[in-house]
């Protein structure tokens, strides 16, 4: 009954959709770097060096593989836990403490959380904090590329608590009207902070909800880097050929928090933790790098000192940027300085003259 | 020039934006087909086609969410939300998205979409086809709103918004949609955001309003002028930005201020222009700012006359002004 339609992938099902080998070690290090990168935030924010963070642990190969069988054209559209999908893309480390730390050199001028970030070199549209909205986004943008006859797709990241926000019934419905070249990434890792996933939803799957807006769902194991990969790349390619929108379910679990500012212990047990931990996407990686001969144990323990050493020497760099300026407060909230923020500006700066706003 | 209605004038702009800009589409609930409930899009399908005057289906988050995504990827799309009152599934997607896009990406991300939307009383809609609650959306930074009551002022306003780099909510005064014709320039004259318009010059009290209780405003000038009241009436346009100087000056030569709108006065725009009064031009009120607006209550249908202000109301409460001093 309710596998009817749905897709299950199976990890080579196509030749053609398999995870390139040579690749293979290259998604690993980016994996290595964003748990390591996740790892260190935790710490720096208990040490009050970040003000929040959201890790993605758990998730690594869900988002590499999904990254790797896109192309540098097709826009991303996130949630607030890609970190994986933005490093992959090409975003530098440091680009990202920047964004952390809402530094001087924070592209989006320390206006938004950390993990709330956008790069539009690498056509990674900015987060926001609102469940689900990103997805009817998502689906306007696939309408546009469609109309000015780019051969891109668009995919819009979110996590099994969205399926029960608007935007997602109302985006996969505008996709399967407009038959828009989206795919619908959920990332259900069976927390919606303290809620698991039978929450949210009395289905059997969250990827047969495609079915009733006549969009193919496919579940896939998203710690199985290649399953992942595979089903991407294969929803790419019917986007592309004129077939419509896919949503994928990848099946994972967040090992950690929601976020620093939660306490998974009021809800979860750590033995559920510790089973989920067996299925780590880094460690089953790692195994088939070793089991193909091209990795080792001596190189992994060296990828991991150098990947922490990285990891703490960006972030000290960052940290002895200048903060954001100030008067910067007023700016881009329209292209131009209304006449009343120039007044608010000129206010405060004569606040500032005076002595009673601190520089 | 050429004589036309409101919804005329709009439809008559809308055509000529698209035939002028390929990246300017529309999208919304039966404007194509069947050209808009209140026809403001009619035409437009049989000379654009489906790929650009887009019927979508019944979701308002689903409208604005994908016309913010069209935007982003460098369309100019105009949305249109049927009502005013229906804007609600969209909230959060124009409060939370769209008005924040530009500031939240440090500038990388502008989306510049045009809301296009009916409102407020008149046509006996009752609680949900009557709504002026355009101050939520001028409470949120990033949005500039809009609302021309003329003919012509439909045309400028609206090619002004179109050509803008911001999102604009354009608001259309339904009631008078047909109530009036008036010339309307055929080239594209625009009207600038953030200019007020002296309807009429007066020496006694400032009469503020905008939309559909331009009508009503004139009105009362016209009898308060019998009394040998000389009332200035002053159609803003345009409530983000809003035209401070214009504001002030006509109470500077005046002394005496009414507000007008249909919206409800706690909170309403019309506390803002009073606050407005209050801070720049305090010393130069002969007597109490006074606003003449919409209840504190819902919408009513059967109350309709009751609840909208009227040029009677406008009357009275410049008289009192006038009469306090």
């Amino acid at each position: 009954m309710v596998d009817s339609g749905t897709l299950k992938v199976a990890p080579t099902a196509v030749e053609s959709d398999a995870f390139p080998p040579d690749a293979l070690l290259d998604a690993y290090r980016i994996m290595v770097l964003a748990r390591a990168t996740d790892e260190r935030c935790l710490s720096l924010q208990r040490q009050g060096r970040i003000g929040f963070y959201a890790p993605l642990m758990g998730q690594e190969a869900a988002q590499v593989g999904a990254s790797r069988a896109l192309s540098p054209k097709d826009w991303v559209f996130p949630a607030y836990r890609e970190l994986a999908v933005a490093l992959d893309r090409g975003v530098p480390l440091r680009t990202i403490f920047d964004q952390l730390l809402g530094n001087a050199n924070d592209l989006i001028k320390g206006r938004q959380m950390p993990n709330h970030f956008g790069f539009r070199d690498e056509n990674f549209v900015v987060a926001s904090s609102p469940i689900g909205t990103q997805i009817t986004q998502a689906v306007g943008a696939a309408m546009a590329a469609q109309r000015r006859k780019d051969a891109i797709v668009t995919i819009a990241f979110f996590g099994d608590g969205a399926t029960s926000s608007n935007d997602f019934h109302a985006g996969l419905n505008f996709a399967g009207v407009f038959r828009t070249p989206t795919i619908f990434f959920c990332q259900n890792n069976q927390w919606a902070i303290s809620l698991p996933r039978d929450r949210q939803t009395r289905s059997a799957t969250l990827a047969e909800k495609g079915l009733a807006y006549g969009i193919p769902g496919m579940v896939v194991d998203g710690n199985d880097l290649n399953a992942v990969y595979a089903a991407v790349r294969a929803a790419r390619e019917r986007a592309l050929s004129g077939g419509g929108p896919t949503l994928i379910e990848a099946e994972v679990y967040r090992f950690g928090p929601h976020s620093t500012s939660d306490d998974p212990s009021r809800y979860r047990s750590e033995q559920a933790v510790a089973a989920a931990k067996q299925n780590d996407p880094i460690a089953r990686l790692k195994q088939e790098l070793v089991t193909r001969g091209i990795w080792s144990e001596d190189l992994d323990k060296k990828l991991g000192e150098d990947v922490r050493r990285q990891v703490l020497q960006t972030f000290e760099a960052a940290e002895k940027v200048a903060p954001v300026d100030p008067r910067s407060i007023f700016d881009d909230v329209f292209a131009r300085l209304t006449p009343r923020l120039e007044e608010e500006r000129a206010e405060y700066d004569a606040r500032m003259h005076e002595g009673v706003e601190k520089p | 020039m050429t004589e036309l209605n409101i919804v005329q004038s709009i439809n008559r702009t809308l055509g000529d934006a698209m035939r002028r800009d390929p990246n300017v589409l529309l999208l919304g609930e039966d404007i194509g087909v069947n050209g808009g409930v209140f026809r403001a899009t009619d035409g437009l399908y049989k000379e654009f086609g489906a790929d650009r005057v887009i019927d979508t289906p019944l979701s308002e988050t689903g409208i604005i969410g994908a016309a913010i995504g069209m935007a982003l990827y460098g369309l100019k799309p105009v949305a249109e939300i049927q009502f005013l009152d229906f804007i609600y599934p969209a909230f959060d997607q124009i409060v939370s998205e769209l008005a924040k896009f530009r500031y939240r990406s440090g500038g990388q991300y502008p989306a510049h979409v045009v809301i296009r939307s009916p409102y407020g009383g008149g046509i006996k809609g009752g609680l949900y086809h009557s709504q002026s609650t355009e101050a939520f959306f001028c409470h949120t930074a990033g949005i500039k709103v809009v609302v021309p009551s003329t003919p012509a002022d439909a045309r400028g306003l609206l090619l002004s918004a179109i050509d803008d780099e911001d999102p604009v909510l354009f608001l259309e005064p339904k009631r008078i949609y047909r109530s009036m014709t008036g010339e309307v320039p055929d080239g594209e004259v625009r009207v600038p955001f953030g200019v007020a318009r002296v309807a009429r010059e007066g020496s006694d009290v400032s009469l503020f309003a905008y939309g559909a209780m331009m009508p009503p405003a004139l009105e009362a000038a016209e009898t308060l002028g019998q009394e040998g009241i000389s009332a200035e009436v002053v159609d803003l346009r345009s409530l983000v930005p809003l035209d401070e100087a214009a504001v002030i000056h006509s109470v500077e030569k005046t002394g005496r201020a009414v507000i007008v709108h249909e919206a409800a006065r706690f909170c309403g725009f019309g506390a803002e222009l009073a606050a407005l009064l209050a801070e720049k031009a305090l010393y130069s009120l002969k007597a109490p700012i006074v606003r003449v607006t919409g209840f504190d209550t819902p919408f009513p249908y059967a109350l309709e006359n009751v609840y909208l202000p009227n040029a009677g109301r406008v009357v009275h409460a410049a008289r009192n002004a006038v009469r306090a001093s």
